[in-house]
């Protein structure tokens, strides 16, 4: 009641507020802002995009050889932060390029109206999906599975629905879907599998997880490979990183009979940019071979074009979905809430 | 001989500057919360179910960490009281109040490094087949509340018994009373009119801490209003959710805040020196006695210590020697020194004004008023105000860029009732013993600031700037909210370093910070207060 | 006969000596300056605090090794001498025994005591609602109830106003002669000597000087 009161007065208050305000940031920020103007392209990203074995480095020496410019990339803590980030920020983000979001959340950063079309040629593009979105550029897939390490686990289970039956020893780990893209992926997966019956799925899963982590590499590095526990939400390719580079067939992925749901990652570049030539410029570069080759081993996922033979031959090693889920994203979109609100009730039982 | 007289500015130009910043601060911050209110749906985040949950889980933790706290301080207080002398008592004691130096969040790195999966307690658990103990969730969040509540509970009611007259205990031994009675006729008695204060202290902490339920909990079963204000800010960008969830946490912070005014108890208490007064008992069942401190000692010590010890490893100069380490200690030097010289700059302000309103003008209630404009900040969990500043800037300017600007602002406000409390007694007795003398002499502003002021002053604004800039160097919750990337402070690095799971990159940095800590109060306090006196 | 044999304490830079007899019916006032160890005299005598040499004998039996509650001694403090939140009778009752357990004839003491201190009917009441010089009689009472042959008192008046003052006094004395009690009052007032019949010493810089 009393709250309702205030919206007469807001207008007021607002304008006056305002005045004083943007008066005192003014002084507060002065000219910082428009100093920023050299060439420079900032990308906002996960946090494993840029590190060392990430394909950050390689990306950012190729580009910059090409452009003539500096390439920074920001490494934010979680994936599906790269969007609340933005947000944040609105009109004043430092962001060029937004480079990690995917295919779910298309429908709601589009909905920010933060993002710009790409004007990128997309006909390269080569997805178990058709690419019609003129603003997002894909760079790469895959599809999410849960990983377990054969040393703790002989017999993984064979589908989504032997996990949730099975016995509450067995533990996983899983990411928070509010924070991050397999987390949110996890969500979907279910839901798409069981619809409706997803909240009672969710009680059944509960005392299987060890832990909800903020993002994946938390959860992938410091937790699943120092054998906090036998399972672990990732990519049906990061088997592919260990038989490549590590030389082990120790850590795979179970198939699952429902099949497995797909994440294409997608970058986009932001409205607010001064720099739109040049992020346009990076969006197409992200299509190059130069881009392309470096994803399976750096960030191991499958790259959005055909590589042909520059496909490490491990990756054809890897489980193959016996179906492709994916859920519309104007869907995820209607419902996000909807089904975060239902997890957390759940999950905070 | 003909001078200008030196400039007199008017009694309430620092006191009118003080309340002004204040007021600024907390007043348009909560506007714009209130003002954004009216686009939201308080009720349906209310009885959104996970939101209920969560609001039930606040009350919940709060409830049983006080519960704890105050049952473990209650046997600990009176053994020590029973046994007024023993080598360390006075250092242990002393321990007690130094949860205020100490951070949250390196005293939870440290308790981690004991308790967690890969701590002592785990490791003799494993030994002797027993299953082990989880640090994540409410376990760990209660075991922390303990930690730093037990303490305080037990100050608080070791100086209650201290207050036992002698005789009592000549008394009690004369008539041959066992420990039993001792208990029910002369020690319960003491501590009973205490205990239902204390407990509302610490509920009122437990209900809105940050630190511990980020790091601890977190997840959506251990979540408190506190922190989810924080996700659904960071988390989902959901402004509504934020704002719904800051409002009612304001409203359950002004009741118990109201509460815990009508049990004459402040947040500040712990800051209250404790005059020690140990009588002698004459009673001899010294070994449970022995057992009950030598427990809690070693629970209260153990953990820092562990923290000491295991900071110092291969990668100890490595993660010092770090950009991101360096830029983040620049930043709590700043942020704690600005932060600590504006909540002393405000606080001499209030009471200058305040001092005047009580002296001269005889309006003692006024005084008190505008100590109490210092004090509203209480009800204001840093995360709401927070919140608040974010909502009121977001549509000028990078919020993320101002982050230090707003940390400093966020943090001075959280540490002025600290700096009053300080501040109140001194700046008072500095004039009344004077004031008809300096009044008759003519000596006002800075002279009388100088010559008078300042040397009786200079040794609680030492502390009061030490407790100040502590505090700063050791908060979390501002900086989560606006810390990024690009600005980071020691306890935000901290933070992240423990969140992805780099124990030891995040005990070294804990010790950094620990360091960072103690220099800044043991330092500040020499330099501005001058030698101690002997 | 109460007797202290070069009885020594020291604290600290504090030194005391006291050589002290006295006889088991008489009331002796023990003067002096504060810090001249007039209360650590009582305090010995009491068991709260240990010499370092010398004994305190009664009737040719030595006190030292009993502790304070087995020795045959009350004490009146000179304030804090009642538990504020209980009752007179519970008060009462703890001198007799701990747990407030009393028996028929216990009960008619306890009520005897009272009567004999001018308080007949008052047990209900709490402590603390009491005046000053309603809680010495009190605690007089509650001496006499321990029924033990000496009795220490500690500036027993010195909080009370004179007219409650006199009138403690005057009650003191008679206890002290209707139960032939060996009573030890430390004093600053030369008052409390005259009206308590007591012979005087004096105590200076830690010694017994002179018994007048």
């Amino acid at each position: 009641m009393i709250i309702n009161r205030h919206v007469k007065k807001s207008p007021k208050l607002s304008r006056s507020f305002s005045v004083l305000i943007a008066l005192g940031v003014t002084l507060l920020v002065g000219n910082s802002a428009a100093a920023a103007q050299d060439k420079t392209l900032t990308v906002y990203t996960y946090e494993s995009f840029t590190s060392e074995w990430g394909p950050g480095p390689i990306v950012k020496k190729a580009f910059e050889a090409q452009c003539d410019c500096t390439l920074q990339f920001v490494p934010l803590d979680s994936s599906a932060g790269i969007l609340s980030r933005v947000q944040l920020e609105g009109k004043n983000t430092k962001a060029d390029i937004v480079l990690g979001l995917d295919t779910n959340l298309m429908a709601v950063a589009e909905d920010t109206g933060l993002l710009a079309k790409s004007n990128v040629d997309t006909s390269a593009v080569k997805l178990p999906i058709e690419w019609t979105s003129d603003v997002f550029v894909p760079f790469d897939y895959g599809y999410f599975a849960f990983v377990y390490d054969t040393e703790a686990i002989t017999s993984p289970p064979s589908s989504l629905d032997e996990l949730v039956n099975a016995p509450d020893d067995l533990k996983i780990i899983i990411q928070d879907p509010r924070t991050s893209t397999p987390g949110l992926g996890l969500l979907l997966w279910v839901k798409s599998v069981y619809g409706d019956k997803a909240a009672d799925v969710w009680k059944k899963l509960q005392p299987k997880i060890l832990t909800v982590t903020k993002g994946w590499s938390e959860a992938y590095f410091s937790l699943f490979l120092n054998g906090e526990a036998p399972m672990v939400l990732s990519y049906s390719t990061s088997p592919g990183y260990h038989m490549a580079i590590d030389k082990t067939d120790r850590y795979q992925a179970a198939a699952f009979s429902e099949g497995h749901y797909l994440q294409v990652e997608i970058a986009a570049l932001l409205e607010s940019s001064s720099n739109k030539t040049l992020g346009r410029e990076f969006l197409q570069f992200i299509l190059s071979k130069e881009f392309q080759t470096a994803l399976p081993l750096t960030n191991v996922m499958y790259p959005s074009t055909d590589i042909g033979n520059d496909l490490p031959a491990e990756f054809n090693k890897l489980i193959q979905p016996k179906s492709v889920l994916l859920l519309d994203s104007a869907e995820i979109r209607d419902n996000r809430k909807e089904w975060l609100s239902e997890w957390l009730d759940v999950s905070s039982q | 001989m003909c001078r200008t007289p030196p400039y007199k500015p008017p009694w309430w130009l620092p006191g009118a500057l003080s309340v002004l910043a204040v007021v600024a601060l907390v007043g348009l911050p909560l506007l714009a919360l209130v003002n954004e209110a009216s686009n939201i749906e308080l009720l349906d985040t209310i009885s959104d179910p996970y939101h209920q949950r969560v609001i039930n889980f606040s009350l919940y933790q709060a409830v049983l960490s006080t519960l704890f706290s105050v049952v473990l301080a209650t046997p600990l207080a009176v053994a020590l009281s029973r046994e007024p002398r023993f080598k360390g008592r006075d250092l242990l004691i002393n321990l007690f109040s130094l949860s205020l130096v100490i951070p949250t969040i390196v005293a939870i790195v440290g308790i981690v490094s004991v308790f967690g999966q890969a701590g002592l307690v785990n490791h003799w658990l494993q030994t002797l087949g027993l299953p082990s103990f989880s640090i994540y969730g409410l376990h760990g969040i209660l075991l922390a509340h303990v930690f730093f509540n037990t303490p305080l509970a037990a100050r608080v009611l070791l100086q209650s018994l201290e207050n036992i007259p002698q005789e009592q205990w000549r008394l009690a031994a004369q008539l041959g009373l066992p420990s039993n009675s001792r208990w029910r006729f002369i020690e319960w008695p003491a501590i009973r009119p205490q205990l239902v204060g204390i407990a509302i202290l610490i509920f009122a902490l437990c209900f809105t801490s940050f630190t511990i339920v980020m790091t601890l909990g977190g997840g959506p079963r251990a979540t408190t209003i506190e922190v989810a204000i924080y996700q659904a800010l960071r988390f989902d960008f959901d402004i509504n959710t934020a704002v719904a969830l800051a409002l009612i946490q304001l409203a359950l912070c002004s009741l118990i805040m109201i509460a815990t005014h009508s049990f004459g108890m402040q947040t500040s208490q712990g800051l209250s020196e404790i005059k020690l007064n140990p009588s002698t008992h004459y009673s001899s069942s010294h070994c449970l006695n022995g057992l009950i401190i030598g427990i809690a000692a070693l629970f209260l010590i153990t953990p820092l210590a562990s923290l000491v010890v295991k900071a110092f490893n291969p990668a100890t100069l490595t993660v010092i020697a770090h950009s991101k380490t360096l830029s983040a200690l620049t930043n709590s030097v700043v942020v704690a020194l600005t932060a600590g010289a504006l909540a002393v700059s405000m606080g001499i302000g209030l009471q200058l004004s305040a001092r005047h309103l009580r002296l001269r003008l005889n309006k003692r209630s006024s005084g008190k008023a505008i100590q109490l404009a210092g004090n509203i900040i209480l009800v204001i969990p840093p995360v709401v105000l927070g919140t608040g500043l974010f909502i009121l800037l977001r549509p000028f300017a990078d919020v993320f860029a101002l982050a230090l600007a707003l940390v400093i602002a966020i943090n001075s406000l959280m540490a002025l009732p600290f700096v009053l409390r300080i501040l109140e007694g001194p700046v008072l007795q500095a004039a009344q013993r004077h004031d008809r003398l300096i009044q008759s002499l003519g000596i006002h502003g800075l002279p009388r600031w100088r010559l008078l002021d300042w040397p009786h002053l200079k040794k609680p604004i030492g502390y009061s700037m030490a407790i100040a800039s502590t505090l700063a160097a050791g908060d979390l919750s501002a900086i989560a909210l606006f810390g990024s990337e690009r600005i980071t402070t020691l306890p935000l690095l901290l933070y992240q370093r423990m969140g992805s799971y780099r124990h030891y990159e995040a005990l070294t940095t804990a010790v950094l910070l620990l360091l960072l800590c103690l220099a800044l109060f043991f330092v500040l306090q020499r330099v501005i207060g001058g030698k101690p006196d002997a | 006969m109460l007797e202290l044999k070069a009885l020594r304490f020291s604290y600290g830079e504090d030194d005391y000596q006291f050589d002290l007899s006295i006889d088991a019916h008489s009331t002796t006032a023990i003067m002096g300056k504060s810090g001249s160890g007039k209360s650590t005299l009582l305090n010995l005598i009491a068991g709260f605090l240990k010499p370092s040499s010398g004994n305190i004998q009664w009737q040719k039996s030595s006190l030292l090794t009993l502790p304070a509650q087995r020795r045959p001694i009350t004490t009146l403090f000179q304030q804090h001498n009642l538990f504020p939140h209980l009752t007179i009778h519970q008060n009462l009752a703890l001198g007799i025994n701990p747990s407030l357990k009393l028996s028929k004839e216990q009960e008619q003491q306890l009520t005897n005591s009272l009567d004999a201190v001018g308080m007949t009917g008052m047990d209900g009441q709490s402590a603390h609602t009491l005046s000053g010089g309603e809680q010495q009689r009190v605690a007089l009472a509650r001496c006499l109830l321990r029924q033990k042959p000496i009795l220490l008192m500690d500036e027993p008046f010195s909080a009370l106003d004179e007219a409650t003052r006199e009138s403690m006094q005057a009650l003191t004395r008679e206890t002290i002669k209707n139960n032939k009690l060996c009573a030890i009052i430390v004093t600053h007032s030369h008052n409390d000597a005259v009206a308590l019949d007591a012979s005087t010493c004096t105590l200076v810089d830690g010694r017994l000087s002179s018994l007048i």
